[in-house]
């Protein structure tokens, strides 16, 4: 599967996204999964590391750290801000 | 006559076990509070030791009440039943009864962070299909409390299927119930089947259903999920033939193609969507101090800046705080040692007890300083929360350098002590990585090879200016630097090579601030210490003693009577099977400009690099304490045979570049190997680093001298 379109690392500081599909095919990505990063859950990009990179999001009130090659797995649906 | 229970312990547990009413897995989530609980639960009652072959420690506790004792197996914090790391497989195997010399478990306390339910239900749900008894502890309720969440325990234990005990393991809240709880565990009857996934239970049936012996449910789930694999090989043989041949097709119709870990994830993260929705009475809102420290270091910079300062200080602390304690040691053992002489007169054995034994004992517990107080600020800085995200801040630039973003403290502490830095290893989850830093770490300048610089420094580097700095600055900064590079580049080369590896995956729980326990910091300080004299301190000591023996013996008695006591003994040493040694080696030694004086110091030097100034003292025959000045003036005079001057500067530099390379530590060799668990990679990183240092010395003399 290819994923095209806002991903997780197109996210601005601050913004909300909910996860709309995940290219699986990557073990990396799959462990990622098992840490909830999974379609339907919604996420907040949290901060950056210098450079922007690796990235924070937050899940369901925790903190995940992923590089940016692994963020842009995850195809999201930006959620309006104040929404 | 009463039903005679079933029997399940294999000969070599029956020491331990015989006395255990019942073996309880404890189990969660990294960062759940699991830890914090398992302390509570048992108090010092507790043991540390290692899983079969693997460095992943085995921490297991008991705890008893009027009638019975349980105990309590600490389980590595684990996401998921599919194993991806060794800790996780550790866990999982316990888990299943698969670990050797781990009794199988007889229930299940799953450990649930009120703060992070979703990933703790994901995990939590798998353990209720074990079919064995289960409670769950929901912990840190109080920051859950103050975070906003309200949790309805009522209605997640009707959903799960399993008793739920709110505690706050920080005061004890809620812990005399979930004791009771534990210590009757068998009374409770194992989950009904929350079938989360419809369509894998019924896979799982069919196989049950056409194998002849009884299998547990969610082992079979696992093996759907993950395939046949070495770690469950035994559980795959008890299938029938039949099973076996449809475990295959089964898996295909299932997952289609679709990666089976990344389905189990799909299916069970919207269950627990669902069930969030009905337990979680309000979102988390993000309020507290907590959050605000979070929010202030999450920006870049800021938390750049912090995570600078909190390196300066942990820096600063192992350095400087810890060097008055151990002068006092060292003080205190040459005076005991000068106590022994004193009262038992000067003799083979006065030597032996002053030279060899206390003076063995001195350099074990010289390390304790530096070792306590970094891991005071490890653990301090891990239960707070902040190593995560220092590793997360680090990540990229440790990466450039083949490392990983959690090498930075065990690598900035080898500045004090490379012997806590490798222990502080243990944060680094992927063993390449770990490795890779391991072998780093005793590159960077310790404050062991300090005062050999600074002797060689200031006796031979002139004191002139260069611009506004100092030359002998500029060496002593230059070796400094020196270290760093040759440490990045086997680091890099390492990664290249030997540890070349996939990428770890770079997902980092980062949790919230939180407020250490202290009772848990006691206790890891105190593991931590006892690791150290017990498996590093019998190294240490044993090397000390040798070196003691090898130094002393043979005795003469054809030395002259009428030269001071100082000459003696550097007569003594020169006859000696370490003099003797040095001279064996002086032709090895003399492509580097080496005669055998500086050979046997050498040599008596590899098991405590500082060790050299105290032998140069004896064989220069200015007495083994004597002040720097006075040494520095003998080596400066020193002549070779043919009365050139000894120490020129090429074998100097040569002698520098040989310390600053050269893996002269018995300390860090016993703990290279206590942290591998194998003597390949401490003989490795001996044999590499003498190698390094010799050829780093031949090549400075040679150029210098041609």
């Amino acid at each position: 599967m290819s994923i095209n379109g806002n991903t997780l690392a197109s996210l601005k500081r601050g913004q909300k996204g909910i996860i709309q599909a995940v290219d699986a095919s990557d073990p990396q990505v799959q462990r990622l999964m098992v840490l909830g990063l999974v379609e339907g859950a919604e996420v907040e990009h949290a901060s950056s590391a210098i450079g922007g990179d690796p990235m924070e999001f937050r899940l369901f009130g925790c903190g995940i750290s992923l590089r940016q090659e692994h963020a842009r797995h995850f195809q999201v649906a930006p959620v309006a801000a104040g929404g | 006559m009463a039903e005679q229970p079933e029997i399940r312990i294999s000969p070599d547990q029956i020491t331990v076990a015989k006395r255990i009413d019942a073996s309880i897995a404890v189990v969660g989530t990294p960062n759940c509070g699991k830890s914090t609980l398992f302390n509570r639960l048992t108090g010092l009652k507790q043991r540390i030791g290692n899983y079969p072959g693997v460095t992943v420690e085995r921490h297991v506790g008991y705890f008893r009440t009027e009638d019975s004792t349980t105990e309590l197996v600490d389980l590595p914090g684990t996401h998921s039943l599919s194993a991806h790391s060794l800790e996780e497989q550790i866990a999982v195997d316990v888990i299943f009864g698969r670990m050797e010399g781990t009794r199988a478990p007889d229930g299940i306390l799953a450990v649930l962070d009120a703060t992070n339910l979703y990933q703790g239900l994901f995990f939590v749900q798998q353990l209720t299909e074990l079919e064995l008894p289960t409670v769950v502890a929901l912990t840190m309720t109080d920051a859950a409390e103050m975070a906003g969440i309200e949790i309805d325990t009522t209605e997640l234990s009707a959903l799960l299927g399993v008793p739920v005990y709110p505690v706050v393991a920080t005061t004890g809240a809620g812990l005399d119930m979930l004791r009771r709880a534990i210590a009757n565990i068998r009374d409770i009857a194992p989950p009904r089947h929350v079938r989360v996934w419809p369509e894998l239970a019924e896979a799982a049936d069919k196989l049950v259903k056409d194998s002849n012996e009884p299998l547990r449910f969610a082992e079979i789930e696992r093996l759907l999920i993950d395939g046949e694999t070495e770690a469950n090989a035994e559980f795959v043989a008890k299938l029938s033939d039949e099973a076996r041949t449809e475990l295959e097709p089964l898996r295909e119709a299932l997952f289609q193609g679709d990666p089976p870990v990344a389905r189990d994830a799909r299916v069970r993260y919207a269950w627990v969507r669902d069930v969030l929705v009905k337990v979680q009475k309000s979102a988390p809102r993000y309020v507290s101090w907590r959050t605000r420290i979070t929010d202030f270091f999450n920006r870049p910079v800021p938390g750049t800046i912090g995570l600078f300062l909190v390196m300066a200080v942990v820096f600063q602390a192992v350095f400087a705080w810890a060097t008055p304690l151990m002068d006092i040691i060292d003080e205190s053992t040459a005076s005991l040692a000068g106590a022994v002489f004193d009262r038992l007169g000067d003799s083979w054995f006065s030597s032996l007890i002053a030279d060899g034994v206390i003076s063995g004992v001195g350099a074990v517990i010289i390390f304790l300083p530096q070792i306590v107080i970094l891991f005071l600020f490890i653990i301090l800085l891990e239960d707070s929360g902040y190593l995560a995200r220092a590793a997360y801040l680090m990540d990229r630039v440790m990466r450039s350098v083949g490392l990983s973003g959690q090498s930075i403290i065990p690598m900035i502490s080898s500045f004090a002590c490379a012997v806590p830095g490798i222990m502080a290893t243990r944060v680094i989850p992927n063993r390449r990585d770990r490795i890779a830093t391991i072998l780093a770490a005793p590159f960077m300048t310790c404050s062991a090879r300090l005062p050999v610089y600074a002797l060689l420094i200031a006796a031979f580097v002139p004191a002139t200016k260069v611009g506004i700095l100092n030359l002998q600055g500029l060496v002593l900064f230059g070796l400094y630097m020196f270290g760093i590079v040759m440490g990045v580049l086997t680091a890099l080369i390492m990664r290249q090579s030997a540890l070349r590896g996939p990428k770890p995956p770079f997902a980092l729980m980062l949790p919230e601030f939180r407020r250490p326990n202290l009772q848990t910091v006691a206790f890891q300080l105190l593991g931590r210490a006892k690791v150290f004299l017990k498996r590093a301190g019998t190294v240490i000591f044993a090397v000390a003693v040798i070196i003691w023996a090898l130094a002393y013996f043979p005795r003469s008695d054809e030395i002259p009577a009428h030269v001071d006591e100082n000459t003696a003994a550097a007569m003594q040493l020169e006859q000696s099977w370490l003099g003797r040694a040095g001279k064996v080696v002086e032709p090895v030694f003399e492509p580097l400009g080496w005669d055998w004086r500086v050979s046997s110091a050498v040599i008596a030097s590899f098991p405590a690099r500082e060790v050299v100034i105290a032998v140069l003292g004896t064989v220069y025959a200015v007495g083994d304490d004597a002040d720097e000045a006075t040494l520095s003036e003998r080596l400066k005079n020193a002549k070779r045979p043919d009365g050139s001057p000894m120490y020129t500067l090429p074998m100097v530099v040569g002698l520098l570049i040989f310390y600053a390379l050269c893996l002269q530590c018995a300390a860090t060799v016993a703990i290279i190997r206590r942290e591998t668990n194998s003597w390949r990679w401490p003989i490795f990183a001996w044999s590499y680093m003498t190698v390094l240092g010799y050829v780093g010395a031949l090549l400075a003399y040679q150029i210098g001298t041609a």
